[in-house]
């Protein structure tokens, strides 16, 4: 069990303007499954490298569990990296892909035969340990690619986005298997990638970088309950930002008046609400109700779409299907937006 | 369309098959024959006497062959092993990496096979002298590098560019020390490279005429100055066995080397600058 504490954390590419990390200040408790999650380009496999020491940073510090461990070279530092497009090597068959730490460790021949065999019984390879990787489908070889980390025990395991290569049948089955093994062995794990939904589904705490500076730091439900401000809301998928002003309780805009949640700050400000968590049509409640004009609906299946004009705002709202049977475009249909779906945020709200 | 051929590209491959042997093999063949003649005259088919006297003139020690060969080996090898150590990491940096004057490094590597040799070496003769290198077989090593150096170079850029050094990195975060890594992970990936460069390096060495005269100063005897000397002074008889002597090393080459040089392998993929 390691804590890992990233404090300042700066790298600055030769000839780049820009640093590729920013400052990176962050705390990874004990046994946690942390994201560090932004666009593409925003350093976060710089991060990842420098955590595991195959780059040296600029400037900062990376700790476990209080002491750092920048002057440790990557091979003595207890993290293993596994890389996005798992990096087998070609010339070894899975066995000896998977025992390659053990035996850099010089641990005993049978010994490693013994922990490989169980490590393929782990990831649920048991055969295939005399293949070569290029005889594996994609989802093989990520298996044997964790396999080969987690079987030397690192103090810190380190994800390059671990599910984006995977078809969607199989991300569920892999995020399973991921969070099943590091639950049970306890390893501190950091993944990065730039799939808002891999991180949600995934991680037990989200950070968020967007520009090269840490937005959030917190639980997946908190990105989309209590975003910070309109970029992280945005980067969620939020899509309904309204200005206004909120003052004891009561927000005031174009839209109307709304009652808002307990603890929602007050001032000039910005309300946001999730599309799928406010009700319109036949679902409508009386809690801030309103009255919308539908301008489109689109039947995506499991959900409607509606795009409602209220007060000369545009509001997106995601229905249930059922719901929004009877909704037809141009009509006026009821619209409910419960306080607890309501969220105010910082800065302004404008459609960039 | 795996497995099949049509009439067309059998009869092509039929007819380069033919010609590569035509050119190849056809040469050597009155080489062969004249060095088991005691006499063969215009306009017989077949020499009138057979004699293996060239042969046991070739392997005698007035010949000087022996020591010859010894001397062309030693310089072969030396040159090759120079190029191994200097081509690869160069091959690395250029496979791997883009650099300001990158384009500037390449050209210089690749000038030594457009610039003919005795321009270069005319230069350099006049250091090498300065450094009592010339006359010496270490100077005859260090000047065959100018011609080999490129092949090598070009042979394991061409193998670093379908090089990932991630995979370097992902050895060194399982616990491999960067000596380690070498050995178990970057080595197995370049080895099909070194081996196809360095037999390369081996042959233009091995075939070196110009630079080892000018460097060697007629001290320095390797084969192709001996069989030069013999073949101008008349003597076929023996200029075909040393000849015979003198082409192995190729055939043995080209046949270990054959499976490399597909053109489908990254090995020969560097070529494609020359």
């Amino acid at each position: 069990m390691t804590q890992v504490a990233i404090r300042g954390l700066t790298k600055v590419y030769p000839g780049a303007e820009a640093p590729s990390v920013d400052d990176l200040t962050l705390d990874i408790e004990s046994g946690e499954l942390a994201a560090l999650l932004g666009p593409s380009g925003c350093g976060k496999t710089t991060t990842m490298k420098m955590i595991a020491g195959l780059l040296a940073p600029t400037a900062g510090d990376v700790a476990f569990d209080g002491r750092s461990v920048l002057s440790d070279k990557p091979e003595n530092r207890g993290v293993v990296m596994v890389f996005q497009n798992y990096l087998l090597f070609p010339y070894m068959s899975v066995a000896d892909n998977i025992g390659f730490g053990l035996k850099m460790r010089k641990v005993p021949r049978d010994e490693i035969a013994r922990r490989v065999a169980e490590m393929l019984e782990l990831v649920r390879l048991p055969d295939l340990g005399a293949r070569r990787p290029r005889e594996l489908s994609g989802g093989q070889q990520q298996r044997v690619a964790l396999a080969r980390a987690l079987i030397i025990r690192p103090r810190v395991l380190l994800l390059d986005e671990p599910l984006s290569n995977l078809d969607a049948h199989l991300r569920f089955e892999m995020r399973d298997l991921i969070r099943g093994l590091q639950q049970e062995m306890g390893i501190t794990t950091i993944f990065v990638t730039h799939d808002q939904e891999e991180a949600v589904v995934l991680a037990d705490r989200i950070a968020l970088i967007l520009d090269g500076a840490l937005k959030q730091y917190d639980t997946p439900e908190a990105f989309y309950r209590r975003p910070v401000d309109v970029a992280t809301a945005r980067f969620f998928g939020g899509q309904n930002f309204l200005p206004g002003r909120a003052e004891k309780g009561v927000f005031e805009g174009s839209i109307g008046r709304l009652a808002l949640p307990p603890g929602a700050r007050e001032g000039e400000g910005t309300l946001t609400f999730r599309p799928e968590n406010v009700r319109a049509g036949a679902a409508a409640t009386d809690e801030n109700r309103l009255s919308a004009l539908v301008k489109s609906k689109i039947y995506l299946g499991t959900q409607t779409r509606l795009r409602l004009e209220v007060g000369g705002a545009i509001v997106e709202v995601l229905a249930n299907p059922n719901d929004a049977a009877d909704v037809v475009e141009g009509a006026t249909v009821p619209l409910s937006l419960p306080p607890a779906a309501l969220w105010m945020l910082d800065g302004e709200g404008k459609r960039r | 369309m795996l497995g099949r051929e049509s009439a067309a590209t059998r009869s092509i491959r039929v007819i380069t098959g033919a010609m590569l042997v035509t050119w190849l093999v056809l040469p050597l063949i009155p080489l062969a024959i004249w060095s088991f003649s005691r006499s063969w005259f215009f306009p017989d088919l077949l020499p009138s006497a057979w004699s293996t006297r060239a042969w046991d003139y070739a392997l005698s020690d007035t010949s000087q062959v022996m020591d010859s060969l010894g001397i062309t080996i030693v310089i072969s090898l030396g040159a090759t092993a120079l190029s191994v150590l200097a081509g690869v990491p160069a091959g690395r940096a250029l496979g791997l990496y883009s650099f300001r004057g990158k384009q500037l490094v390449e050209l210089m590597i690749l000038a030594p096979t457009i610039v003919p040799g005795i321009a270069v070496v005319l230069g350099i003769h006049v250091i090498f002298i300065s450094m009592g290198l010339t006359n010496t077989v270490a100077g005859v090593i260090l000047v065959h590098l100018i011609p080999t150096l490129p092949y090598m170079v070009l042979v394991m850029a061409g193998i670093f560019s379908n090089f990932d050094p991630d995979i370097e990195d992902q050895a060194r975060s399982l616990g491999a020390t960067p000596l380690k890594t070498f050995w178990y992970i970057t080595l197995p990936a370049i080895v099909p490279g070194v081996i196809v460069g360095a037999l390369f390096a081996f042959l233009v060495s091995w075939s070196q005429y110009i630079l080892t005269l000018l460097i060697g100063g007629g001290r320095v005897v390797t084969l192709p100055l001996l069989l030069f000397n013999f073949a101008t002074s008349g003597r076929n008889d023996v200029t075909g066995a040393i000849s015979m002597i003198y082409i192995l090393p190729g055939i043995v080459i080209l046949v270990l080397t054959a499976r490399h040089l597909s053109g489908r392998s990254g090995a020969v993929g560097g070529f494609g600058q020359i």
